[in-house]
């Protein structure tokens, strides 16, 4: 009998043996080093393996890391819910108010039209937009609504949300889209049948059934907006800054090991929300 | 390359066609296919011709990586000069983390402060280089002049020279060893849109002033932000500093929450760290007065947008680059780096780095390659008597315009400070991330 168990157990270690392994050598080893290295001191031009604190008691004391840290999670929660509501909506129109699936198939395709440029190109395109002499503002002087060039449309935390709202969208449509294909119709029919106002069927059949891909959308977004920092430079116009401009401005002067730390503090927070977002959904019973 | 690798008939056949006139011309497709079968081993011309097989791989600024210079390289010497251009961070943090992959390093001497003790470079035995007598005395011994005195900060001689070959500390006087082979420096100011700031800017603590609210920027490289910050604070009179280019840690919380107070109060549009963000953010009005680098400023100008260069009552913060050796370099490619610089000092490169604003670092040899009218405007300060082009052939400036801050002498011998790293750097980046976030 354990022979048995024993010998199914060795095929099927063989089998995960791969992609365990690139896993180790591409995930693991490298959070390792970053793990080490963190540790260690450094100098304007080299890092000495030394084993300090220094890194994190600075990182964990410093007034700086906290409002950093206030401002990622304002901008991830800014972004998850309006990514959210607008993702929802787009999945809802789609998988319940298109009615053939040729047509749905279609228009969710257009959605990812944009994605065929770099998202680099896509946030750039906005800044001809918002500037101060920029189409909106021009647009709005020579209508009449406003005398002065309205500041906040560019390099602000209002431009730097629109970009992300722009970007990381259908990372939000796609889940939802997918868990309410597989809702059945006739659900929804049941619950008309039974008197429910739209509301109720939307808030009792729709959303609870549409849960695991909120989630799934959710994740998406809120690893992507925490550790970005190009969107952040670019739409602030370095004015701006989160944690990810901080690690990022670290290794561009060669602090590795300060960077290092930044770098795993920002995994352990990133973790510990995953945590949260993946108690309330079992993942592999709802795919 | 290919036709070395074609069959050995045919470069036996070669051979007998090879004449030395052909060798001399320089036909690289036949003679490399005779060379490649040793064909004509012992020819007198063997190491002119093993040359051209030998690729340079230079990275740097934007600032001098042209391919221009690549091409009058490839023409006069015979090689082949491979050229990155990066930004001043990136510039660092390649130079130090990947020594193997460059020969050259074009770095600035602020960079060279950090770089140089790392390793990663050998320093140059300049009695190998024939023009090294007409360097600049400014590299030599920080003065321009016999009797000028020498600005604060990394003033490139204080870590232009080695003790001795292998050495990494830097020596306080001349010696045969030099760790960066100076080429280009500049004398940087504020850069001001004159149709938008509607009246006289003169000192560097205008950039603070409320009228230009939302208006400003500075830019994001801390090594140079810092100093750029201590002379607009200087300016303001909020702090006399003891040395600019080496603050001492009340001086950098000084200075730091000057700069914070006025990010708070909106004062800042941007940050800039690249050349084109700085363009850009000038040439679209998004800011009006800005720290800003010259030839950004013939960039914006180049657009039609009227932008000024603004010489500075305090005078200038001023930079300074050379070439240096990857340490790994030897035998054939180091004799090539040797003339490359050697090269680079002899005129040619001088005068085109002179047209587009900055200044040769071994001026009487430039000044060959420039007409008197280019020379007259972009060194003696002089009024243009026909167009000025920039190197490239574009009209830069027309016939009666002259140098925003007048001469040569003018303006290096206005220097106030040179970019710098401090002793404090570590705290003064820490305080810089704590401006940025704020």
């Amino acid at each position: 009998m354990t022979t048995l168990i024993n010998k199914k157990n060795v095929a099927s270690y063989w089998q995960s043996f791969p992609l365990t392994l690139v896993l180790c050598l591409f995930l693991v080893f490298p959070i390792i080093v970053i793990g080490i290295v963190s540790f260690w001191d450094y100098n304007e031009y080299s890092i000495i393996p030394a084993f300090i604190l220094d890194n994190y008691e600075f990182l964990l004391t410093s007034s700086v890391t906290w409002q950093a840290y206030l401002k990622t999670f304002e901008y991830a929660f800014l972004t998850l819910l309006l990514t959210l509501g607008i993702g929802f909506t787009v999945a809802y129109f789609l998988a319940f108010h298109i009615r053939s699936s040729a047509m749905q198939t279609i228009l969710f395709l257009l959605c990812t039209v944009p994605f065929l440029t770099s998202n680099i190109i896509r946030m750039i395109s906005w800044i001809p937009l918002l500037g101060r002499n920029g189409l909106v503002n021009s647009g709005l002087q020579s209508v009449g609504l406003i005398d002065q060039p309205l500041e906040f449309l560019l390099y602000s935390d209002f431009a730097i949300i629109l970009a992300y709202v722009h970007l990381y969208t259908l990372f939000m449509v796609t889940p939802i889209f997918n868990s309410m294909m597989r809702i059945d119709h006739s659900l929804v029919e049941a619950a008309i049948d039974a008197g429910a106002s739209p509301f109720q069927i939307l808030k009792d059949v729709i959303i609870p059934l549409s849960k695991s891909g909120i989630i799934i959308g959710s994740i998406f977004v809120f690893t992507l907006v925490m550790g970005d920092f190009v969107t952040v430079k670019i739409m602030g116009g370095g004015i701006r800054a989160n944690v990810a401009i901080l690690i990022y401005n670290e290794i561009s002067l060669l602090q590795y090991p300060a960077a290092a730390a930044g770098a795993m503090i920002l995994l352990i927070t990133v973790i510990m929300m995953l945590v949260i977002l993946f108690r309330l959904v079992d993942i592999r019973k709802e795919l | 390359m290919n036709e070395k690798d074609s069959n050995p008939k045919t470069s036996t056949e070669t051979k007998t066609g090879v004449t030395r006139r052909d060798l001399i011309k320089g036909v690289a497709g036949a003679s490399a296919v005779a060379l490649g079968s040793g064909a004509i081993t012992g020819f007198p011309m063997v190491w002119a011709q093993n040359i051209k097989n030998i690729t340079l791989r230079q990275f740097g600024t934007g600032v001098s990586n042209l391919n221009a210079i690549a091409e009058k390289c490839k023409e006069d010497l015979g090689f082949n000069l491979q050229l990155t251009s990066l930004d001043s961070d990136s510039v660092t943090q390649r130079a130090v983390t990947q020594p193997k992959s460059y020969d050259i390093a074009d770095i600035e001497y602020w960079i060279c402060k950090k770089v140089f003790p790392s390793g990663v470079m050998q320093p140059l035995d300049v009695s190998r280089l024939k023009n090294y007598d007409k360097i600049s005395p400014l590299f030599i011994n920080g003065k321009l002049t016999p009797d000028s005195t020498i600005a604060q900060g990394t003033a490139p001689h204080t870590v232009g020279f080695v003790e001795e070959k292998g050495s990494k500390n830097f020596a306080k006087s001349p010696t045969n060893w030099m760790t960066l082979i100076p080429t280009i420096y500049n004398a940087d100011t504020l850069g001001v849109r004159p149709d938008l700031v509607g009246r006289p800017i003169t000192q560097w603590s205008d950039i603070m002033d409320p009228a230009f609210k939302g208006k400003t920027s500075i830019l994001n490289i801390p090594a140079i932000g810092i100093m750029d910050a201590a002379m607009i604070c200087e300016s303001m009179g909020v702090i006399k500093y003891g040395d600019k280019g080496n603050m001492t840690r009340q001086e950098i919380d000084t200075t730091m929450k000057v700069l914070m107070d006025a990010k708070r109060a909106g004062q800042f549009r941007a940050f800039w760290k690249s050349f084109d963000e700085s363009v850009n953010l000038m040439a679209s009005g998004e800011v009006v007065i800005q720290s800003m680098w010259s030839p950004a400023v013939a960039a914006v100008r180049s657009r039609g947008i009227p932008c000024v260069y603004q010489p500075l009552k305090e005078g200038y913060r001023a930079w300074g680059g050379g070439l240096g050796l990857a340490s790994h370099l030897s035998g054939l490619e180091l004799d090539a780096a040797y003339e490359y610089i050697d090269w680079y000092l002899s005129g040619w490169v001088g005068a085109y780095l002179n047209r587009q604003g900055y200044y040769s670092a071994a001026p009487e040899t430039s000044k060959a390659f420039m007409s008197d009218d280019e020379w007259g405007f972009w060194i003696e300060g002089k009024e243009a008597k026909g167009d000025i082009l920039s190197p490239s052939g574009d009209v830069m400036e027309k016939a009666g315009a002259t140098r925003d801050g007048g001469s040569y002498w003018d303006r290096m011998g206005k220097v106030a400070c040179w970019n710098s790293v401090m002793d404090e750097n570590k705290y003064m980046v820490r305080k810089w991330n704590e401006f940025i976030v704020s």
